[in-house]
């Protein structure tokens, strides 16, 4: 070993390990120096407020993890096609509110499909998948007409934009997580239980919004 | 019916109207993030915090990834070469030329492909590689010129977006199991649904 620092020592003496690694990482971080010059602003702040907007409703939460918990019990392909036609569709309903086509009974519609895919959850409907997608993406234009649109001053659309649809995308994952107990019966009775919960907090929404 | 003609007329003069602002081109934005460590690091920086441009990239490399090695070794290099030669072609000229309101369609058309998952020849990913490089490329060299930062901060976009797009494409390449596969596709769904967000937010201004 002579002339030759052993794999456990390391400069002043200090034995070098995973632990020491992680500290020298961690003190990088802190003591990092703050950005400068970056003249895009609202950036950090857009995203954030994308990202903490869906989650910030309970309506939307319940429609969204609706759509995965009915997406599991579909199964394949139903179980990846309704998250990739949502976002897309969501969007599409964001983009109407925000070049300023007006949709009538937004609020209904958020209520309702509260109602209804907590309805098709609880009793496990299995309709063609056509049929599953347009039901999913018909409410979908709702959700993002009343959503998307709803920047802040000063922060960056863009940055929203990405907050908004990952946190979107990430509800269903939650759906679709919670919906592998689909796979006993055990799990089956409670999923189709969650489906009336939500049906049942949906018309809660759709008292408020006729009210 | 004359009424009616008139109303007709009007929404499609407002329609053109509004397609004509989202259409005029902007002033050119570098946005190049000033490190200190001189431009080629500027150039790094700005990919990894430009989601309008560190996006596509990314979508470009998911979708070279899903239809194969082949696609993915051609997207690398042509992806970037375009991007350089865009890059310089828009540093010399100086002037964005083209909205760029436009780049939302990388989005938009990246993003569909890579969700839809409909296998391409390698012809059409390198095409379609090369009108990003090309159109992304022109407004970032545009931009360094219009706010006289140095051309070299390219090579340093140029070189970031290389490991980008070495390391997505390959790791989507070696994919084996379905559902990572189906999780690409859901990205390119978000990549598309952003897009037209973005779109959203560029009519409105």
């Amino acid at each position: 070993m002579k002339g030759r620092v052993s794999r456990t020592e390391s400069w002043a003496g200090l034995k070098a390990g995973p632990y020491n690694s992680l500290l020298a990482v961690l003190m990088l971080l802190v003591s990092a120096a703050p950005a400068f010059a970056h003249v895009q602003q609202g950036q950090a702040q857009g995203f954030l407020t994308g990202l903490r907007h869906p989650v910030s409703g309970l309506d939307h939460v319940l429609a969204m993890i609706s759509v995965g918990l009915w997406g599991a019990q579909l199964g394949a392909p139903a179980v990846w096609l309704l998250p990739v036609t949502f976002p897309m569709v969501m969007a599409f309903g964001g983009f109407l509110g925000l070049v300023g086509i007006p949709l009538p009974g937004v609020e209904v519609g958020i209520a309702l499909s509260a109602v209804l895919l907590g309805l098709m959850v609880a009793r496990e409907a299995k309709p063609s998948l056509v049929a599953a997608a347009l039901l999913v993406g018909f409410f979908a234009i709702f959700h993002g007409h009343a959503h998307g649109t709803e920047l802040p001053p000063g922060q960056s659309g863009l940055m929203y934009s990405i907050g908004f649809v990952i946190a979107t995308g990430c509800l269903h994952g939650v759906g679709i997580a919670i919906g592998v107990v689909h796979k006993w019966p055990a799990g089956k009775a409670a999923l189709r239980f969650a489906g009336a919960l939500v049906a049942l907090a949906g018309l809660g929404f759709l008292w408020r919004a006729f009210a | 019916m004359r009424f009616s003609v008139a109303i007709a007329s009007r929404r499609r003069g407002l329609a053109l109207g509004v397609l004509a602002c989202a259409l005029l081109p902007s002033p050119a934005e570098a946005h190049l993030v000033t490190t200190g460590l001189g431009p080629i690091y500027d150039g790094i920086s700005h990919v990894l915090m430009s989601p309008d441009d560190l996006v596509p990239v990314l979508a470009m490399a998911l979708l070279a990834g899903l239809n194969g090695p082949v696609a993915g070794r051609r997207t690398l290099f042509a992806l970037t070469g375009a991007w350089l030669v865009g890059g310089m072609a828009g540093f010399l000229v100086g002037q964005t030329l083209v909205p760029s309101t436009i780049t939302t369609a990388s989005f938009l058309v990246i993003g569909g492909l890579t969700a839809a998952d409909r296998r391409m020849s390698p012809t059409v990913v390198t095409a379609l590689a090369v009108v990003v490089g090309l159109l992304h490329g022109w407004l970032n060299g545009a931009g360094i010129a219009v706010s006289q930062r140095e051309a070299l901060g390219l090579a340093g976009i140029v070189s970031a977006i290389f490991v980008l797009v070495a390391v997505a494409s390959a790791f989507v390449v070696s994919l084996r199991i379905g559902w990572m596969r189906i999780a690409v596709r859901v990205v390119g769904s978000w990549v598309a649904a952003i897009g037209l967000l973005m779109l959203g937010w560029s009519l409105r201004g």
